[in-house]
């Protein structure tokens, strides 16, 4: 033990209270379920969700207590909290849709469940992780679970496929940034975010500003990856067709906002004072995912891999927010991972229960004619692609609408152009969904649709209603966001 | 606080409960929610004024930040002034007449709950629209009965004319809404803010614009907005075809409220019209024309909703002649009565229609005098308010109008004077081809049930003495002084005359010598077809806007935009990236060795980027 140890105070452990639950819930699942025996296993997704509500409850009592935590290596801030409780919304409503998905494939399993704990819990360390170390643990306790998640189905090659491809493409990207971590500690000496911001900005450091460039673009490629920034996306729809449904959901949503908060607050603090020399290669790749998203998705066909290539054109959009690099920037890029987890969840979870057993209709002109079969449902998923589009009175309205007036705001004209024209090439495929769930006589996936299961049915009206609520009351929320923006400096 | 949001918020419950489980409730569960849910909210309403009397200023409430971003705060305020008051008063005393009336006249019809649903979604949508205390939350509510509008007129969507005139009320509208959201931007551009009182407070401290100014801009492009949204020249056309729509509706919506919003809107900006002189003189010339036009197009017309659709056209060109000149309050006082008025002679002849089994041509009615004797003695009164009878509501009102325009013009006012006579004749025609002379047609009439003419006796009651009742001028007097509030007893003596002399030719032509209306048509010959033909309006509109965008779709947007352009370049796009074959399609091949090889450029191609960027700004520092 060395001489200065300091043992943490009380309030630091409330600080990760949500990383404390979501440890003991996920090993207590693990457990239960052998306890319990076979007759139960359907009882481990209510379990589940009890932990997610204590996790959360969790999340707002840290978020009372703000500060940091043992020694500075994490930060409890609202920046934080407000991350915190976004995947775990999403870690709600991915358990709901996954239970009759499990159920109907025969993979009942506590597993499945303590492994989503596990990686919301790496990714509640991303939101509030203070130094690089934390984020590489935070980085890699989130994607090793979801490694497991995407080949979950051991039996179904496509899980296989997307399982490996994901695991060794993401360990290839992640060595990236444990690299540029590596040369940064060398540069400056620390891993804490704020004293690297300290000696970058010191006029008495010296130190090579090509060597903190490149350490710059190296973190940059492992945090791309993740958010499947271009040209680090070919895995994402890939993947995301491979593995089952409700994974797909989980990973477009969860993984992404939480590597979205560590690399704004990445960029935000450690390197801000480097603007000139990241925001060029921002700029490329936030335009570049967002026109091979848009134009890659105008010509699928399988549904889940439309819905990957958008979940990739919407990361662009979000990059363009941090393009901005102002608080208002980060303020959107918040209110638009948010509108974006709760409507790309809500399609999923129609995706979820539309494809039947083993997955048999995952093709978009199988969605004929549901709307006739099943009115509410394909309301529903029309009020989600809808959101998607950025129609008025949605919350993906005023996502786009917040993220391109930052944009604006920053002189960023010419990328607020393109990328305003890409959301009209991304309605037609929007779009063409719609026409064919409402035009198209039903087919024989249409036909053989069975009633929403409750879990499914409570996750759709969830979402839809917060879809709803962010996008006619969006001050709330924006506030919020606002308020913790300022606080990531 | 007196929770202003609760009296939208009764009926919009009322539409989630009806919308979401109508369907499987029972007719009278439906009907007892939405007519419930409009009560509550007229006494909800009633309950707030009383509390807040005598309300001298305006009483604000604000519940949220709706929209926040950079200057532009837009807080979600209801607010409460004597205007506003008024405007409550009318939507849902009026909306809970009609919702009692509607419960009897649809019992019949396919899609009940879902009629009621809109119905109830409209009232939400009106509330908000006269409850808001900025431009943007009014446009809500605009925006919204504008949808429900087009919902209830399309509500036999089976029946193409249906469908037809709700999509034609939706796309006029949209040309009016235009005009009113660039307004909307400009009140932004010019006051930094969209809150009534703000822009009101900041609007009085400008000088009076003798010359067009951006004042002058904004009153235009609000007019814009509300010629659609009240029907008048050029945008009325959508309102005589809207009449496809139940009657309720037309009598709620087409006739007694949302038409009214545009007199309403203009009434909130008074202060920018006062402003700006030029558009004041425009508004009032837009509104002699609309009621001239209207009026005589009412003349000919023999389907009994569409003469009706064309008075409420001309009574609304007459408010919107009183906001040209000046008096505010005589142009809302209109409103009012009007709305006592006309709500009862489209639901009496949605009455006379019930009674006939959906027959809508006066030329199939007559005598249904003795055979529904209480809809003939509710219509009466209604006959009597709008042609101006005096002491009726209606007159009041008129007389109030045509004081202030004679004040104004002169010219003016005698055209006035002329209309109000044609008023009076048109309506007589009605009354007397409908319910005098021998029967023509070939159903059983008969009367309708009480729970349809109990509404239409309380709204007699109202169309009688409703303007007596509400001195709506005086009870504006702290928002709206009344510069020239002494009566000249001559111009009402000429008002009334007018009147009176519409209803004795009325009777001369169609009682005393019915082969008389015949013969004049025949001498008149080009110029009654031209009015029969509504001047052809809908014609050259066709002709001049709608073939040419049909046309233009066709082989400008469709042939060219979409199979062309779009068709070429998602096409394009493809081959592209089929030629480009190395690229693109390594990207996704699918094979984990070039994926990674891709993560390595890309690595690579950013560090590069990244270092030679920060490097250019010196070596070591």
């Amino acid at each position: 033990m060395p001489v200065n140890f300091v043992p943490p105070a009380t309030g630091e452990y409330i600080r990760v209270l949500p990383e404390i639950v979501l440890t003991i819930g996920g090993t207590i699942l693990m457990v239960a379920e052998g306890l319990a025996g076979e007759r139960h296993r359907r009882g481990m997704a209510p379990l589940a969700l009890v932990f997610l509500l204590l996790a959360m409850g969790g999340a707002v009592l840290a978020g009372m207590n703000p500060g940091p935590a043992f020694t500075n290596l994490l930060i409890v801030d609202g920046y934080a909290t407000f991350f915190r409780l976004l995947v775990l919304v999403v870690g709600v409503l991915s358990v709901l849709i996954s239970a009759s998905y499990l159920t109907r494939e025969n993979a009942d399993s506590a597993d499945y469940y303590s492994l989503i704990l596990f990686s919301l819990c790496g990714q509640s360390l991303l939101a509030s992780a203070n130094e690089l170390i934390m984020v590489f643990i935070g980085l890699e306790i989130s994607s090793i679970a979801t490694y497991v998640l995407a080949g979950f189905l051991r039996k179904d090659k496509r899980n296989n496929e997307a399982a490996i491809k994901y695991f060794l493409l993401g360990s290839f990207a992640t060595a990236f940034l444990l690299y540029g971590v590596g040369w940064i500690y060398g540069v400056t000496g620390t891993t804490n975010l704020q004293e690297i911001h300290r000696f970058l900005s010191s006029p008495e450091s010296t130190y090579s500003p090509l060597m903190v460039g490149a350490c710059a673009a190296m973190l940059f490629v492992g945090f791309a990856f993740k958010i499947s920034a271009a040209p680090f996306q070919a895995w994402a729809p890939d993947v995301y067709q491979g593995a089952p449904a409700p994974v797909s959901a989980f990973m477009s949503a969860a993984p992404k906002a939480a590597a979205f908060a560590v690399f704004l607050r990445v960029y935000s603090v450690a390197f801000s004072g480097l603007t000139e020399s990241w925001q060029p290669i921002l700029w490329a790749s936030a335009l570049a995912t967002m026109v091979i998203g848009n134009f890659a998705a105008l010509r699928q066909n399988n549904i889940k891999r439309m819905l990957a290539y958008s979940s990739v054109a919407n990361a662009g959009y979000v990059l363009v927010a941090v393009v901005a690099h102002t608080e208002t920037g980060v303020a959107a890029a918040m209110f638009y991972l948010a509108a974006y987890a709760l409507m790309n969840l809500g399609a999923f979870a129609i995706v979820t229960h539309y494809v039947n057993k083993g997955e048999r209709y995952v093709g978009i002109d199988d969605m004929a004619g549901f709307a006739r079969k099943q009115p509410f449902a394909a309301a529903l998923f029309t009020w989600f692609l809808l959101s998607m589009i950025g129609v008025p009175l949605t919350g993906g309205f005023f996502g786009k609408f917040y993220i391109f007036k930052s944009a604006i705001d920053s002189n960023l004209i010419w990328l607020t152009v393109l990328g305003l024209l890409n959301s009209a090439v991304a309605a037609y495929y929007y779009l063409r969904v719609i026409v064919v769930m409402y035009f198209h006589e039903p087919g024989e996936a249409a036909l053989e649709t069975a009633s929403i299961p409750g879990g499914i049915r409570l996750a759709l009206i969830g979402s839809a209603i917060g879809v709803f609520i962010l996008g006619v009351f969006p001050s709330a929320v924006l506030e919020f966001a606002n308020r913790s923006a300022m606080l990531v400096r | 606080m007196h929770h202003l949001w609760l009296i939208p918020f009764f009926p919009l419950a009322g539409f989630l409960v009806n919308g979401l489980f109508g369907k499987r409730l029972s007719k009278g569960a439906v009907g007892m929610v939405a007519i419930g849910s409009v009560v509550l909210s007229f006494l909800w309403a009633l309950k707030a004024l009383f509390g807040l009397a005598p309300l001298e200023t305006a009483h604000v409430e604000r519940y949220f930040t709706w929209i926040q971003s950079g200057s532009l705060v837009i807080p979600y305020e209801l607010a409460v002034d004597r205007l506003t008051a008024i405007m409550l008063m009318v939507v849902t005393g009026i909306g809970s007449l009609i919702h009692i009336y509607a419960t009897g006249y649809m019992h019949e019809e396919e899609g009940f709950y879902r009629f009621f649903a809109y119905l109830n979604l409209f009232m939400f949508f009106m509330l908000t629209l006269v409850l808001a205390n900025n431009y943007l939350l009014l446009f809500v509510g605009w925006e919204g009965v504008g949808l429900c509008s087009y919902l209830l007129i399309g509500f036999y969507f089976l029946k193409h004319s249906a469908s037809t005139a709700g999509n034609k009320a939706f796309i006029v509208n949209r040309i009016g809404d235009a005009g009113y959201a660039v307004a909307v931007f400009l009140i932004f551009l010019t006051f930094g803010t969209l809150d009534f009182p703000k822009v009101m407070e900041a609007a009085k401290a400008l000088p009076v614009e003798t010359s067009a100014g951006i004042l002058t801009g904004i009153c235009l492009l609000l007019l814009v907005g509300a010629t659609g949204k009240s029907a008048q020249v050029p945008l009325y056309v959508w309102l005589p075809d809207a009449m496809e729509g139940p009657t309720p509706v037309s009598a709620l919506i087409h006739a007694a409220t949302m038409v009214t919003a545009g007199v309403y809107m203009v009434t909130r900006s008074a202060a920018l019209f006062l402003h700006a002189p030029i558009a004041m003189e425009t508004v009032a010339w837009i509104g002699l024309a609309t009621a001239v036009m209207a009026a005589t197009i009412g003349i000919t017309q023999y389907d009994i909703k569409k003469v009706y659709a064309y008075s409420t056209v001309s009574q609304l060109g007459y408010m919107f002649l009183a906001l040209g000149v000046g008096a505010f309050s005589a142009g809302i006082w209109h409103v009012v009565t009007h709305a006592f008025f006309k709500a009862l002679l489209f639901l009496g002849a949605g009455s006379v229609i019930h009674a006939l089994h959906h027959e809508q041509d006066m030329r199939h009615m007559g005598g249904l005098r003795k055979k529904i004797p209480i809809t003939f003695a509710v219509l009466t009164c209604a006959w009597l308010a709008i042609s101006g009878v005096p002491f009726t509501s209606g007159w009041y009102s008129k007389e109030a109008i045509l004081g202030a325009v004679h004040h104004h013009s002169p010219l003016m006012y005698w055209i006035g004077v002329a209309t109000a006579a044609v008023t009076a004749f048109y309506v007589s025609r009605s009354m007397f081809m409908t319910f005098w002379g021998e029967y023509r047609g070939h159903a059983h009439p008969h009367e309708s049930p009480p729970v349809m003419w109990l509404p239409l006796a309380a709204l007699a009651v109202l169309s009688l003495a409703g303007g007596a009742l509400f001195n709506v001028p005086h009870i504006l007097e702290p928002m709206f002084p009344q510069g020239h509030g002494e009566h000249d007893f001559m111009l009402e003596v000429i008002g009334s005359s007018a009147g009176l002399l519409g209803i004795g030719l009325a009777y001369v032509m169609y009682v005393a010598n019915p082969g008389l209306p015949a013969s004049i048509a025949t001498s008149l010959g080009g110029v009654y077809r031209l009015v029969y033909n509504k001047y052809y309006v809908d014609e050259a509109y066709d002709a001049a806007v709608v073939r040419p965008i049909v046309n233009g779709s066709r082989t400008g947007l469709w042939q060219f935009t979409d199979v062309w352009l779009i068709d070429g370049m998602v096409n394009g796009a493809g081959s592209l990236a089929r030629w480009l074959g190395g690229g693109l399609r390594m990207l996704q091949s699918g094979n984990i060795r070039a994926y990674a090889a891709w993560v390595v450029a890309g690595a690579v191609i950013f560090i590069i980027a990244a270092g030679a960027i920060a490097g250019s700004q010196g070596g070591l520092r």
